[in-house]
């Protein structure tokens, strides 16, 4: 399952930096989408691999060995809600610039020929 | 007290109004004769060598005191601020025009004043460069005062420049010495001077601190920024740039010779920079056509004679200097009263044009005879004195190289120099035939324009006569100040007999006769010196500013930087890459381990889907959006379902929420983006763009393979023991609530979610306000295809109207959306209640809500929505902020730090036992701001379609002239 996992990141994370690094605005906001669903993942993966949810089974007092980190799992979730709020702007940034250069390329103008 | 008063007078003259002319101008006086009267009373405890301190702690922590400190040397130079300050002050209430404003004018003098007594006056080196660069600026406020011509902006910005350069790398000198001696107290300083001198720092700090130094006193190379700072008042002239400020530099040189003196390097620097300030100052001074030109190139000599004084490194050459600071002084300052006058009295200051008038005026011009005459070194008079102190030093052997016996010569050359301005400043101005076609005519100026100078003269007179009688004792004060208690034997005397000195002063009277009257046709006529014509150093600093702040620069940015995102963002990734890799390849990476858990085929074929997705994705997202933005969907449904194998429900359930708001988000967007051309590219391009892809796609396959080889590195590892332990073990002891996760979120780590959500509330504010300007590329303006197809359609049949198709189309979902709205509802506000114990909580429900709100859009149509539900999505936003401040600061209430939480169970029926933690009520606040958060945003985006926009006009042709166009607006 580790290597599934670790391939899978690897892949989202490719496929992230590869369209991150193309000149179209739309291109560079998938990108960017697909960099974070690995970057969460790999926080997730850095508290291990567990079966056991990080939900308390009775209302005392937690043996951490019984369950998933909770703590990459309280940053991932922070990071998502901000991820969300960043594509949302940068969204609207791209509509904003290709409204006023008059195109989709990154640096706001077509590249010389 | 002596310090706060001019400050506190600037202050006062500041708020006056700008025609109290006589009120200003007796304030002005009565600040500088106080201050006066205040440093002449301290002269009694100080005739005995002592030394008046007054400490005030500032920075105790630093070792860093208010000291002020008032010995002999200080109290010379403090006389000279106030006295002739005082005299400047008379003299310029009759100088300035009435329409000039007079408030800013004697404001400016009042601080500068207090500034320059701040400089002698300090006993610590800090202190001292502070008060230091406060001159600079206010001699900059003060050049600039006509600030309506260029030129004094242009002399006030080149003063500034040099100056507080100078100022800079004295700060730099003077941390270097605090950092040798181990404090910055003068006192202290002053006494580990062979300390000083031994340690290997002792040349840059020499070299910082003259640089301060020789920049202030305007000496060669530095020194072509005083002339040009003569377009400011001839009150400022007089004051600023020949009697006080320009003479920090030496009395910096003065001061600290007991610490840094006594090396070759100083001879040599201090030195050489003196001698050849002197010659070339006097050498051009003869050459200028400008009265106050000629005296500014003057007190440039003379400065250089001063330095030169202090650089042959001897305890007679500092005797010589401090008295030749106090000679020049009264003399320079009278003179540019005199040359003011003329300026005042004729409207021209063009020596050229001037001549004979001694006819109309013969006070003014037997003062500036007088004067100038004791710049010459005449006899009779002070600077006849301090002239043959100079020439008997230059005799002394001082490391008997060839410069050193050559001084005499050389000093004696270019004092026939500084005889022969001096010269032809009264011959040409004063003597001849009468002047023509003047601006004004010329008559003498009103009593008390002319007492200053007749005051200042008439001291020339009395020290020239009578040294031992009037400065004598003062001179010996502070003297002993800089040199301690061993004294060298020096005699003020008017009569030394046939001395070698007194050959080489009429030497230099007769020979500068002789220039004079040699060059006296080629200077009517020349518009400037011979050889040193074109080495203008006005020219010289302009090109060196415009060559180091604009065409550096922009080779800098045009070589290093790039506007463009790609490469940069290339640079990010690959340095990243490198950042993870270094460590890496130092320390090594194990991959040998086995894995913790076993094989799920389930799994691997999720992933399978989830990989197909992202490659897919990558590969769409340029000509076929939608079906890019739909393969990114599945991922982050792949990326969910990982989040449920992993065991975070939370964390699936947020992304889920997301993944949903994401793409209804970005399918909004869509509508405004251009169509795609395949194939545009052609040409040479190809060849070009084949490698940018090769060239990214090595990184990309680089940047995953890392993070894939790292992060199974990672998971075959035991885990390390993390303070997650300490959250897995008092979540319900401490936080009440049996979800781990949302526990931490609002409770343990707080802070940190009050700060997220207000970012997240100022992304959505931020969204809202540049929609709310937006304006769509003009090829996105008209109404999409399909709806036109639509409502064509609709057009043709009688029984349709326009909008029908959509909505027989969206009917049954519609219906649907409506029903479903309060099961959502229900189910974000059980998500919200359950969140501490179970899966859930303030994020999942707000989202989860505002899906609800979002649904009914998408299936009614905004108009349809908004005529039957109001929402308020800044309400939302600025309800969820306060509750979740509110409750951070309710724990105060309860003397609790920000954010303490407290909780108990409440019995609900139907829903069971629900955790009433203050928590919850964060929880709620978090909720409230998430709703309105991501309605805004996505409401904003939507009612763009709903908009009509503007087209422009005219209608822009193509994507290319489209800029211009949207710009303009």
């Amino acid at each position: 399952m580790e290597l599934t996992v670790a391939l899978g990141i690897g892949t989202l994370a490719g496929a992230g930096v590869w369209l991150i690094l193309r000149p179209r605005t739309f291109q560079v906001i998938i990108g960017l989408s697909l960099l974070s669903y690995a970057v969460n993942l790999f926080i997730i993966v850095m508290g291990r691999l567990q079966t056991g949810a990080p939900v308390l089974a009775s209302r005392a007092a937690g043996d951490p060995s019984q369950y998933a980190d909770p703590l990459p799992q309280a940053l991932v979730l922070t990071a998502i809600v901000i991820s969300f709020a960043t594509t949302a702007l940068f969204l609207v940034v791209l509509l904003a610039s290709r409204g006023f250069t008059g195109t989709d390329h990154v640096d706001g103008r077509e590249p010389e020929r | 007290m002596l310090l706060v008063l001019p400050f506190f007078g600037s202050v006062i003259a500041g708020l006056m109004r700008s025609n109290a002319r006589n009120a200003e101008a007796w304030l002005a006086a009565f600040v500088s004769l106080l201050g006066l009267v205040l440093v002449s009373t301290t002269y009694p405890s100080l005739a005995n060598g002592g030394v008046v301190k007054v400490t005030l702690a500032w920075v105790p922590e630093l070792g860093l005191d208010f000291t002020l400190r008032m010995d002999g040397l200080a109290w010379v130079f403090a006389m000279l601020v106030t006295g002739i300050g005082l005299l400047v002050v008379v003299y310029a209430r009759y100088y300035m025009s009435p329409s000039d404003p007079l408030p800013r004018f004697f404001s400016f003098l009042l601080a500068f004043m207090g500034a320059m007594l701040g400089i002698v006056l300090s006993g610590n080196l800090i202190q001292l460069v502070f008060f230091w660069e406060l001159t600079s600026l206010l001699s900059f406020l003060l050049i600039g005062y006509w600030h309506q011509s260029a030129q004094a902006r242009e002399g006030a910005r080149m003063a500034l420049t040099m100056t507080s350069g100078g100022g800079l790398c004295l700060f730099a000198g003077a941390l270097v010495l605090g950092h040798i001696v181990g404090s910055y107290d003068l006192d202290r300083v002053l006494a580990s001077g062979a300390k000083i001198r031994a340690h290997s720092l002792y040349v840059p700090s020499l070299l910082l601190v003259l640089l301060g130094a020789l920049t202030k006193s305007a000496q060669f190379p530095f020194h072509f920024w005083l002339p040009h700072a003569m377009a400011a008042p001839t009150p400022v002239s007089a004051y600023l740039h020949s009697a006080t400020m320009v003479k920090t530099g030496v009395f910096l040189l003065v001061r600290l010779w007991p610490a840094l003196g006594g090396t070759n390097e100083w001879l040599w620097l201090v030195g050489s920079a003196g001698l050849i300030t002197f010659i070339l100052g006097a050498f051009l001074a003869v050459f200028q056509q400008d009265l106050k030109g000629l005296l500014a190139y003057s007190t440039i000599s003379h400065l250089g004679l001063i330095t030169l004084l202090t650089g042959l490194d001897t305890p007679f050459g500092q005797i010589a200097a401090i008295f030749h600071v106090m000679n020049h002084a009264t003399f320079k300052a009278s003179l540019f009263m005199a040359a003011g006058i003329i300026d005042h009295e004729s409207g021209t200051r063009d020596i050229r044009r001037l001549s004979g008038l001694w006819r109309f005026m013969p006070i003014t011009a037997s003062l500036a005879m007088v004067a100038a005459a004791a710049m010459a070194g005449v006899p009779l008079l002070n600077g006849f004195l301090s002239k043959e102190m100079f020439f008997a030093e230059t005799i002394e052997t001082h490391d008997n190289s060839l410069v050193d016996r050559a001084l005499p010569y050389i000093v004696t050359l270019a004092s026939m120099f500084t005889v022969a301005y001096s010269l032809r400043f009264i011959r040409e101005v004063f003597f001849g035939p009468a002047p023509r076609d003047l601006p004004r005519a010329p008559h003498e100026p009103p009593f008390l324009m002319r007492f200053p100078a007749e005051l200042l003269v008439f001291a020339c007179l009395v020290v020239g006569i009578f040294p031992s009688l009037t400065v004598g004792p003062v001179l010996a004060t502070a003297v002993r100040a800089v040199l301690g208690p061993s004294v060298p034997e020096y005699s003020l005397r008017m009569w030394h007999g046939f001395t070698p000195e007194l050959l080489m002063s009429i030497v230099a009277l007769a020979g500068g006769a002789a220039v004079y009257f040699t060059l006296r046709r080629y200077l009517l006529t020349s518009k400037g010196p011979p050889l040193l014509r074109h080495l203008n150093g006005k020219r010289i600093f302009e090109w060196t500013l415009v060559t180091l702040s604009w065409r550096l620069a922009r080779w800098l940015e045009g070589h290093l930087g790039t506007r463009r995102l790609q490469p940069q963002l290339q640079l990010l990734v690959a340095l990243a890459f490198i950042a993870a890799l270094v460590p890496l390849y130092r320390q090594g990476i194990a991959l040998a381990g086995s894995p913790l858990t076993d094989f799920d085929l389930a799994f691997a074929l999720v992933w399978a889907v989830g990989i197909a997705c992202a490659l897919g994705a990558a590969y769409m997202a340029k000509f076929h959006r939608l079906a890019a933005l739909i393969l990114l969907g599945g991922a982050g449904l792949v990326t969910c379902v990982s989040f449920v194998w992993l065991a975070a429900p939370d964390l699936a359930l947020t992304q889920l929420m997301v993944e949903t708001v994401t793409t209804v988000l970005l399918l909004l967007g869509l509508r405004w983006l251009p169509k795609r051309i395949e194939g545009v590219d052609g040409g040479s391009r190809v060849g070009a763009i084949r490698w940018y892809r090769a060239r990214d796609f090595i990184i990309a396959v680089a940047a995953g393979g890392g993070l894939a080889v790292l992060a199974y590195a990672a998971m075959i590892l035991p885990a390390p023991h993390t303070i997650s332990r300490y959250f897995v073990e008092n979540a319900y002891t401490r936080g009440g609530g049996t979800n781990i996760v949302n526990v931490i979120l609002v409770d343990f780590r707080g802070f940190d979610t009050l700060g997220e959500i207000t970012v997240v509330a100022v992304v959505a504010l931020t969204v809202y306000a540049l929609l709310r300007r937006f304006r769509p590329a003009p090829d996105s303006i008209p109404v999409p295809e399909q709806q036109r197809a639509q409502n064509v359609a609709d057009e043709a049949h009688p029984d349709r109207t326009k909008g029908d198709t959509i909505k027989d189309a969206m009917a049954t979902p519609a219906l649907i959306m409506a029903l479903l709205f309060p099961v959502i509802v229900t189910a974000a506000v059980f998500l919200l209640l359950r969140g501490h114990d179970q899966p859930g909580g303030g994020f999942i429900a707000g989202i989860t809500l505002a899906i609800a709100f979002i649904l009914q859009y998408m299936a009614h149509g905004t108009e349809w929505v908004e005529a039957r539900l109001r929402i308020l999505p800044i309400r939302w936003m600025g309800f969820g902020l306060i509750l979740a401040c509110g409750t951070g600061a309710a724990a105060w209430l309860f003397s609790r730090p920000f954010l303490t939480s407290y909780f108990s169970y409440a019995d609900v029926p139907l829903v069971g036992r629900i955790p009433l933690a203050s928590a919850l009520l964060f929880d709620l606040g978090v909720f409230a701001l998430v709703v309105g958060a991501t309605v805004l945003m996505l409401i904003a985006l939507a009612h763009q379609s709903v908009r009509s926009h503007r087209l422009p006009n005219p209608p822009a042709t193509g994507a290319r002239s489209a800029p211009a166009l949207t710009k303009g607006e």
